[in-house]
């Protein structure tokens, strides 16, 4: 449907990439750090201007037109502050905890790809740091590095609140990885290629969130999870944590954190733009002109589309309250996590029998809705009775007494209910029954 | 292609992994002697609003809840379901319907293993 330029062959960006001499790759490497740079300071500035919008104030407006050079000015703010070490703080492990988290960051996005071929210099090569056979793999790979200066960083800060902050970080990231993985096993699986390059050129008759729907919502929303962002931003809940697992820090190595913490999302978002909506080529109606899809332009397209992203990023930010940590778990692990395996086997089957029986016919789609039936009423069965649950926790001793005044004979459980069952007490039933009129449940 | 470029694809991610690391470290080196240093004995304690603050290990701030120790094994699990999951996706076209019974098979497998931690209990936050 689009012309597309070069040949869109699986492994074409690799070679491209290959005969790039050092000094373009560095020029590139140093072209995407500026850029990422930018773009952070950028998105501070926006999200400050949109959540203002959305709060019926101005947000920045003083420093530089429209406040652009406001973050800037932060920036730089925090440079000339001091920079404090608690005497309880891990000296070695304190200091490297920044670098930790913002190192893998930027190498994440070096395998993003920006254009197709563009000519640098009399010099053919593609708009891509570095386009690997295991391209989207060093995406997962960097997120998960990234946890350890999370970790660390609250570890190391001798301090409860860090503590508990870079925990449920840690654990947060894990569990929405997951999600997260899996979501892209789909797209893997229709591209047939784990380059990010090849996936892109993979779509060129049609972007993936059109064909795998469920994958893309599920990765929108454990992109979120992964970024500790709003509502998800449970590592920084100030509620609870004051500033969760960078309380401690301060100048740079707090803006290291707060750069590492903007770099994540915009690659996340440049991902998502790459697996879903088809990288840098341009949108539907736009793709109609020749020659739209060559040359510089591409950039432009795959900026825009990653700033929906992270738009909806800053929306999500201003609309929504902070979820519950419970409730952020069970999202990802009861919800997030089943629906994509079910999902990923329904893809994988209707792929493999269109191999097999070439069109999808009426009862080959009835075969692989029967199948996709059966592991999901499988799934459905084994999983636990929720009304039995609820009982579970209803079954605790019904407290006699009127509303203000408690039971004053009230007995101490001496074990938790769920265990009581199973190891049964020999005195505690009778003197709960006598003093009460409690029911020991069965 | 893949013999001669396969290795040389990755250097691309280490100048940028030195690029990041060297501007990383700069600033954490830079900081404390950009900024300015005025001694405070509370200004180094243990952050907790306002109060003398509660007793702490020497080093590494205490225990963990036993909670997380669960979800990181879990997560094993399930990132090395993932991990097979890749490299048979890659293949699907040429495994064929016997790769696809057998990665049912093995969804399957460790779906009831899900199952088993969800209904203990294991995946509920207390």
């Amino acid at each position: 449907m689009n012309p597309l330029p070069p040949p869109g062959t699986p492994g074409y960006t690799q070679a491209l990439l290959a005969d790039d001499p050092i000094w373009l790759t560095i020029v590139k490497v140093v072209v995407v750090f500026a850029l990422l740079l930018v773009m952070t300071l950028f998105m501070i500035w926006l999200e400050r201007r949109v959540v203002g919008r959305m709060q019926q104030r101005p947000g920045p407006n003083w420093n530089g037109p429209f406040g652009l050079l406001q973050s800037l000015a932060d920036g730089l703010k925090l440079a000339f502050k001091e920079d404090i070490r608690p005497v309880l703080a891990d000296k070695a492990v304190f200091f490297i905890a920044p670098v930790i988290s913002t190192i893998p960051a930027f190498v994440a996005f070096a395998v993003i790809p920006l254009g197709p071929e563009v000519s640098i210099f009399g010099h053919h090569t593609a708009l891509q740091v570095a386009d690997l056979p295991v391209g989207i793999l060093v995406v997962l790979a960097c997120s998960s590095v990234g946890v350890y200066g999370i970790v660390l960083s609250g570890w190391a800060s001798g301090s409860p609140y860090p503590l508990l902050g870079s925990l449920r970080s840690a654990a947060q990231v894990i569990s929405y990885e997951l999600a997260l993985g899996l979501s892209i096993i789909a797209v893997v699986l229709y591209a047939g290629s784990l380059s990010t390059a090849d996936i892109v050129s993979a779509q060129q008759n049609g972007w993936y969130i059109w064909l795998l729907p469920v994958s893309f919502i599920v990765f929108a929303i454990s992109m979120v999870g992964e970024t500790n962002r709003a509502p998800f931003d449970l590592p920084e809940a100030e509620s609870e944590l004051v500033g969760g697992f960078h309380t401690e820090y301060s100048s740079l190595k707090f803006a290291l954190f707060f750069l590492a913490e903007y770099v994540n999302m915009v690659t996340l978002s440049a991902v998502a733009t790459t697996l879903f909506l088809g990288g840098w080529m341009a949108p539907w109606p736009l793709s109609l002109i020749p020659g739209v899809n060559s040359g510089w332009l591409p950039v432009v397209w795959f900026i825009s589309k990653m700033f929906v992203f992270l738009f909806v990023y800053i929306w999500l930010r201003g609309t929504l309250p902070r979820q519950r940590y419970d409730q952020f778990m069970r999202l990802g692990w009861k919800i997030l996590i089943p629906v994509s395996l079910v999902w990923i086997v329904a893809v994988a089957t209707l792929r493999v029998l269109r191999n097999q029986y070439g069109t999808i016919s009426a009862p080959v789609v009835l075969m692989v809705g029967a199948v996709v039936l059966v592991v999901a009423i499988v799934v459905a069965l084994m999983l636990p009775d929720r009304a039995a649950d609820d009982d579970d926790a209803g079954s605790e001793p019904p407290v006699v007494g009127t509303y203000p005044v408690p039971p004053l004979d009230l007995t101490v459980p001496t074990s938790p209910p769920k265990r009581r069952r199973a190891v049964s007490r020999g005195p505690a039933p009778e003197t709960a029954a006598v003093g009460s009129g409690q029911k020991e449940d069965a | 292609m893949q013999g001669s470029a396969g290795l040389t694809a990755y250097v691309p991610l280490i100048v940028m992994f030195v690029l990041a690391g060297g501007f990383a470290l700069f600033s954490v080196t830079a900081a404390p002697y950009i900024g300015p240093r005025r001694y405070n004995r509370a200004k180094l304690d243990t952050y907790e609003c306002g109060i003398e603050p509660s007793p702490q290990p020497v080093v590494g701030g205490g225990r963990v809840p036993v909670a997380y120790y669960l979800t990181a094994m879990l997560f094993i699990l399930f990132d090395i379901e993932m991990v097979f999951l890749y490299p048979f996706v890659i293949n699907i076209d040429a495994l064929g319907l016997f790769g696809l019974v057998e990665i049912v098979l093995f969804i399957g497998t460790v779906a009831f293993a899900y199952a088993y931690v969800w209904r203990r209990g294991g995946l509920d936050w207390t």
